[in-house]
């Protein structure tokens, strides 16, 4: 008993002209949504996807960032002979004490001043990390005043093309090469070697230990063991664990996406509530013919909804188009916890997009509904003697 | 023709109109549009409604065909007293029983002619082959078969008329109105407009009820009716 759906989609595109300031406005809500939603899915992916499952992150207790972490030398010798811990063929336990430092650096283009997050590694904890490869130059040699930095980091700050170097701490560190974190949080970091790291920047005490265990069970035991242990006030947890509790930083923006949406949404209802009134206004007779045919007020308004809908839906694929425009594009913000440079990619994720449409048909449909019931209100007669 | 005489005295009147009024209440006036009128129109006729503007002719004819109450008196069609039915049933019963034809031909402007033709049939539990082949026919009928693919704003004011005509006869309603149906035509596609119409009532056995002030058109109905302030006037 319905209304061909063509009958709809054709309504809504034979007056493109008239719509189309509604379907741009639909489409600049859902561009906003979209947008600030694949920020934070960004975000969440540079921190959900760090890690290695099997690893163990060591930190002191209440420190909200690796690099707020002071473990002293003492609990490092305690804790490396731990039989939980995985040894090398050579019997040596795998284990890699770090050193994080901020540093302030100038990005390029004199675009003023921001922290960049250092990590003094070991050996043993590029092992751990295998997410992070080169992708050009080499790796730094012990004692030679040697940095890799990260190439999407390398893009934004001054003097970290290959062979440039900049004055940190006591020491002129050389760039020998840069780093891929595989869109992990290791791609807002800047690697250098662990000791010379605690040299320079005259630090007695590590930050964090990563570990290796020899099994789950021994993982287990071994969180239990330094999180029970009196002599220590030390925080363990698995390694993507950590990483993903800060996740808790996207929240914000996803918070401003929805808010932002939302008070915008209002706006394109009522552009979409006008553009439907003038719609229905316009063709009051060919309503009043299509009761006259035996359509009931159901029909007609099911038949407007569904134009409505699919107006704002061409809004919303705009949006979305516009949105996806951004995928992939790298940008950086403050990290909550450590004001450093954190880089990420926008993620237009399908689920995002799924989202973003069905919003603007939400949109689309509340616009209509006050204009559609006005039109199957008209009596037939009254609909009919309209010019 | 004598057959069919026989036949319509035989038959119950298709139409049985009695002590129809129709008052409209325009703040402190009223305006009596329907002045007590009683009227039994056979079936098969081609009956014309006649009248000066503001006479009451559009007004019968949508009670006629259920489109409007009367403000007292009865209305039967086929037996059925459509002043008693509620918006739904009438919405039902003008989808079964009437087929309507208007001045400005009322064609949804975003389908083309064979989907306008159609769009009455979406309202039965026809099949779409069912569907496809009546409107063919209907088509034919009015001899546009050829131009379906066609939107209304790409045919004549005659051609979209005939489009309409096939729109009301697809249904194969018993009744057929139409409201000075050749009002915005040239003298040539009104002929062709009328000449259809006459056929309907004289080879389909349709009853057609036609309003027109032009008594040239008025010369294909079989029968002619003429309306002074709301009341007939023979
Ligand atoms: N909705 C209405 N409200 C008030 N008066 C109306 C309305 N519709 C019709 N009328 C009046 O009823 C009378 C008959 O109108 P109508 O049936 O349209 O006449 P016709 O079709 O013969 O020109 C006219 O005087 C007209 O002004
Ligand atoms: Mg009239």
């Amino acid at each position: 008993m319905a209304l061909p759906v063509r009958y709809s989609f054709r309504n809504a595109l034979v007056r493109w002209r008239s719509t189309l300031a509604t379907v741009l406005g639909i489409a600049l809500v859902v561009f906003v949504f979209v947008l600030l939603q694949s920020l934070a899915a960004g975000i969440e992916k540079s921190s959900g996807n760090t890690g290695d499952p099997r690893n163990i992150l060591v930190v002191r207790k209440g420190a909200t960032a690796e690099s707020a972490s002071l473990i002293s030398r003492e609990n490092f010798q305690q804790i490396q002979y731990f039989e939980e811990i995985a040894r090398t063929e050579r019997g040596e336990p795998i284990i890699s004490a770090d050193v994080l430092v901020l540093i302030n650096l100038p990005r390029r283009n004199n675009g003023g001043e921001a922290n960049v997050l250092l990590r003094g590694v070991t050996p043993r904890g590029m092992e751990l990390r295998p997410q992070v490869s080169l992708v050009a130059g080499r790796w730094f040699t012990p004692g030679k005043r040697e940095v890799v930095v990260s190439a999407k980091l390398a893009r934004r700050f001054a003097n970290f093309d290959l062979g440039e170097s900049f004055r940190s701490g006591s020491a002129q560190l050389t760039v020998v090469g840069w780093l891929d974190g595989g869109g992990s949080a290791f791609d807002s970091e800047c690697w250098l070697d662990a000791d010379e790291a605690r040299a320079i920047f005259e630090r007695d005490m590590y930050s964090s230990f990563l570990i290796r265990p020899k099994d789950k069970v021994s993982g287990t035991n071994l969180i239990a063991r330094i999180e029970n242990d009196r002599r220590f006030k030390l925080k363990a947890e698995k390694e993507v664990e950590y990483y993903r509790k800060q996740t808790m930083t996207a929240a914000p923006i996803k918070w401003l996406g929805g808010f932002l949406a939302v008070m915008m949404s209002v706006g394109a209802v009522f552009a979409a509530m006008n553009t439907m009134y003038a719609a229905v206004g316009a063709r009051t007779r060919e309503i009043g013919t299509l009761r006259v045919l035996g359509f009931r007020r159901r029909a007609v308004v099911v038949a407007l909804l569904i134009e409505g809908g699919f107006l704002a839906f061409l809004g919303g694929g705009l949006g979305c188009a516009l949105a996806f425009y951004w995928n992939g594009y790298t940008t950086a913000t403050l990290g909550f916890e450590t004001f450093s440079e954190i880089v990420f990619q926008f993620r237009v994720t399908p689920l995002l997009v799924i989202e973003g449409l069905f919003f603007a048909v939400i949109v689309g449909v509340i616009g209509t509904l006050l204009p559609a019931v006005r039109a199957s209100r008209l009596p037939v007669i009254v609909a009919l003697k309209s010019v | 023709m004598f057959v069919r005489f026989m036949a319509a005295e035989a038959e119950e009147p298709i139409v049985q109109i009695r002590e129809l009024f129709k008052v409209y209440q325009q703040g402190e006036i009223n305006v009596t549009a329907l002045n007590g009128i009683s009227l039994d129109i056979a079936r098969g006729e081609f009956l014309t409604l006649m009248g000066p503007s503001g006479s009451g002719k559009s007004t019968l004819l949508h009670i006629i065909a259920g489109v409007d109450r009367p403000s007292s008196g009865s209305c039967h069609v086929q037996g059925i007293d459509v002043t008693a039915l509620n918006e739904s049933e009438l919405a039902d019963w003008r989808n079964h029983n009437v087929g309507f034809v208007f001045q400005t031909f009322n064609l949804i402007p975003v389908l083309t002619a064979y989907e306008n033709v159609e769009l009455p049939l979406l309202l039965t539990r026809l099949s779409s082959g069912e569907r496809r082949r009546q409107v063919q026919t209907a088509l034919e009928l009015v001899g546009l078969a050829d131009r379906q693919h066609h939107l209304p704003r790409q045919l004549s004011g005659g051609q979209e008329q005939r489009v309409a005509i096939a729109r009301a006869l697809v249904t194969d309603p018993s009744l057929i109105v139409a409201d000075e149906p050749t009002g915005n035509l040239d003298s040539h596609s009104a002929q062709d407009v009328l000449t259809i119409l006459q056929s309907l009532s004289r080879s389909a056995g349709k009853t057609v009820i036609m309003v027109t002030h032009d008594p040239k058109a008025a010369a294909y109905g079989s029968r002619s009716v003429h309306l002074e302030k709301g009341e007939l006037s023979n």
